[in-house]
């Protein structure tokens, strides 16, 4: 806890999208979801494909897709967000709130220089003429890291690296300063080497600009070296939400631990299984009528109240909270809960 | 005891662009797989580790070098020899979408293989895709659906599937688990040792992750600008937290050690 008041503060936040034959009914994608990003802290964003980590990235960003329904808060520097119309979000990308998408080809033109599209980021902001936005351009690049920038800065995006084109996108993002990133895993697509540089330059920025970081990913690798704290996500709820050190350390909820023990050991076991979680993750519409706890089916220690009752938050520890009925029956090592070789 | 597949100074070149020079992707590269063994191919980003997959698999033909496999050598056999040694050698994907036709169900997937390789039979076909779904862990009724309906731990599944359907003696894992979230690619890797267990399958695996490198394989070949720098026990990888794959060891450069 950096003990600085909330940049961002989402509470009982959800998502839900038109369903079945008519498009009457609606299934919730995203239920009751709570957290804070201060200034100059990591959040990360954990979670399975499918349990709602980049639709609640979107939804901040005011980016839902066009059938999402929306409820709850989302404050931003104290104003609300949530409904607030497109032209209310125009002013804020870019210089308050700003995306690092997965896929950097998806955000370049590729028939525009990167510098070009650099500078016409700067001007989209910032009243200033071509030469002074091209100098920015150049600077930006310069400050991710890539070699050369003047001259880099004429080369088209295909002519760049995977590595450099996600460098650009980051000094796009982060070319006005923003007060908030949310980076969508934003390595995934990118080799080891190359993850650890553009994360390192991530968590750079934000101390010297003191933006804060919204991290989705669904690697606890890198959650364990980049993030402060972490919200772990599963089927749509929040499962656990603490200090990264708290959380991964002593998980308290069966699914984190679950992940965790799912992990490749650093030590050879002398097993060559790898413990699992059974089954596969609910649809969106068993998620949403589940009458007790959305792990229960998969979870080892799943007990009558579980099938029966939504756990709701507990802080087990200070600024660690748990979403889950057995939390005080996990054990203190994950892989005692988990077997291993039953097909997940 | 010796090795199902044997490949040596392999060179595979793409030609320059723009007059420039010719790349060298895979500069002289040598390795052995046995049966029930796992090699890993490691490395960075145009190390060469896809290079030299698509040149043991013959997708392309190598510019120079050997491959040795079960005792043949590949490179010297025209395509319809070739055709009668492909279905030993079956490679699975990275993306497990994209690696599945999405207009084909999944057990019309699973059959394809077969039905290429004129070895369908309508009677004892439907039985066997069945089988192989059972195999890889999936519910029968799922050789109903298409692949936008499955996850992607199931695609990853029908992929392996499919490549099984052909009696395979070596698959090529192109970085199979690389797109899978945590828990799904335990269950996958887990699957995949099961397999090779109980088939005496031999892996040749490409994989950029340390961690899973050394839980899963039992050698490591380390590639850099297209050449083996190193073949060491996976175990040996240093648990590098980049999860760039460097041997703690130097003393075993050179020759890959047979087992």
């Amino acid at each position: 806890m950096t003990g600085r008041p909330p940049l961002l503060s989402v509470a009982d936040l959800r998502v839900a999208f038109p369903d079945g034959p008519t498009g009457r009914d609606v299934v919730h994608a995203v239920r009751d979801v709570s957290f804070d990003v201060s200034e100059g802290e990591v959040l990360a964003l954990v979670g399975e494909s499918g349990a709602g980590k980049s639709l609640i990235a979107r939804v901040l960003l005011g980016m839902a897709p066009p059938t999402a329904r929306t409820s709850g808060r989302v404050r931003f520097r104290g104003r609300e967000l949530l409904g607030a119309a497109r032209s209310g979000y125009a002013g804020l990308w870019g210089r308050h709130l700003a995306l690092v998408p997965q896929d950097a080809l998806s955000v370049l033109s590729p028939v525009h220089t990167v510098g070009d599209q650099l500078a016409a980021a700067v001007r989209s902001v910032r009243r200033v003429g071509r030469a002074e936005a091209r100098a920015a351009a150049v600077a930006a690049l310069d400050r991710v890291g890539i070699a050369d920038a003047a001259r880099r800065a004429g080369a088209y995006p295909h002519e760049f690296s995977g590595g450099m084109r996600q460098r650009a996108v980051i000094a796009m993002a982060t070319i006005n300063e923003p007060d908030l990133v949310v980076a969508d895993e934003p390595t995934t697509a990118l080799d080891p080497d190359v993850r650890e540089q553009v994360l390192g330059l991530l968590a750079a920025l934000r101390e010297t600009t003191g933006a804060g970081l919204l991290l989705v990913t669904h690697d606890l690798d890198v959650v364990a070296r980049h993030a402060d704290r972490v919200l772990v996500l599963y089927a749509g709820e929040v499962v656990e939400y603490g200090p990264v050190k708290r959380v991964l350390e002593r998980p308290r909820a069966p699914y984190t631990a679950g992940l965790l023990a799912s992990l490749p050991p650093g030590e050879p076991t002398g097993s060559r299984l790898l413990p699992a979680i059974d089954g596969s993750p609910p649809s969106l519409r068993e998620a949403a009528s589940a009458p007790g706890c959305v792990f229960a089916p998969r979870c080892p220690l799943a007990a009558d109240p579980c099938r029966t009752r939504r756990p709701a938050p507990v802080e087990a520890a200070a600024g660690h909270l748990v979403s889950c009925h057995r939390r005080a029956d996990v054990p203190e090592v994950p892989t005692q809960l988990f077997g291993a070789g039953e097909a997940g | 005891m010796t090795p199902l597949l044997h490949v040596r100074d392999l060179t595979v070149r793409y030609p320059g662009r723009n007059r420039r020079s010719p790349v060298l992707a895979v500069d002289g590269v040598s390795f052995e797989v046995s049966a029930g063994e796992t090699l890993a191919l490691a490395g960075a980003s145009g190390s060469g580790k896809s290079s030299t997959a698509a040149a043991v698999l013959l997708l392309r033909r190598p510019d120079s070098g050997e491959v040795w496999f079960d005792g043949r050598e590949l490179t010297a056999l025209d395509e319809p020899a070739l055709r009668a040694v492909r279905p030993a050698v079956q490679p699975v994907f990275q993306d497990p979408y994209g690696s599945l036709s999405p207009r084909l169900r999944i057990r019309d997937a699973i059959a394809e293989p077969l039905r290429v390789q004129g070895r369908w039979d309508p009677v004892a076909g439907p039985a066997r895709v069945a089988e192989l779904l059972d195999t890889v862990g999936l519910d029968a009724r799922l050789g109903d659906r298409r692949p936008h309906e499955l996850s992607g731990g199931q695609c990853q599944r029908v992929g392996i599937a499919r490549a099984l359907a052909s009696d395979p003696r070596l698959l090529v894992l192109d970085e199979p688990v690389s797109a899978l979230d945590p828990s799904v690619r335990a269950g996958v890797l887990n699957l995949l040792v099961e397999l090779q267990d109980r088939l005496g399958l031999a892996y040749l695996f490409i994989c950029h992750d340390t961690a899973v490198v050394r839980h899963f394989a039992h050698r490591v070949a380390v590639l850099s600008d297209g050449r083996i720098i190193r073949t060491a026990s996976a175990r040996s990888l240093h648990p590098h937290p980049s999860g760039a794959a460097r041997p703690r060891t130097t003393a075993t450069t050179g020759k890959a050690a047979t087992t």
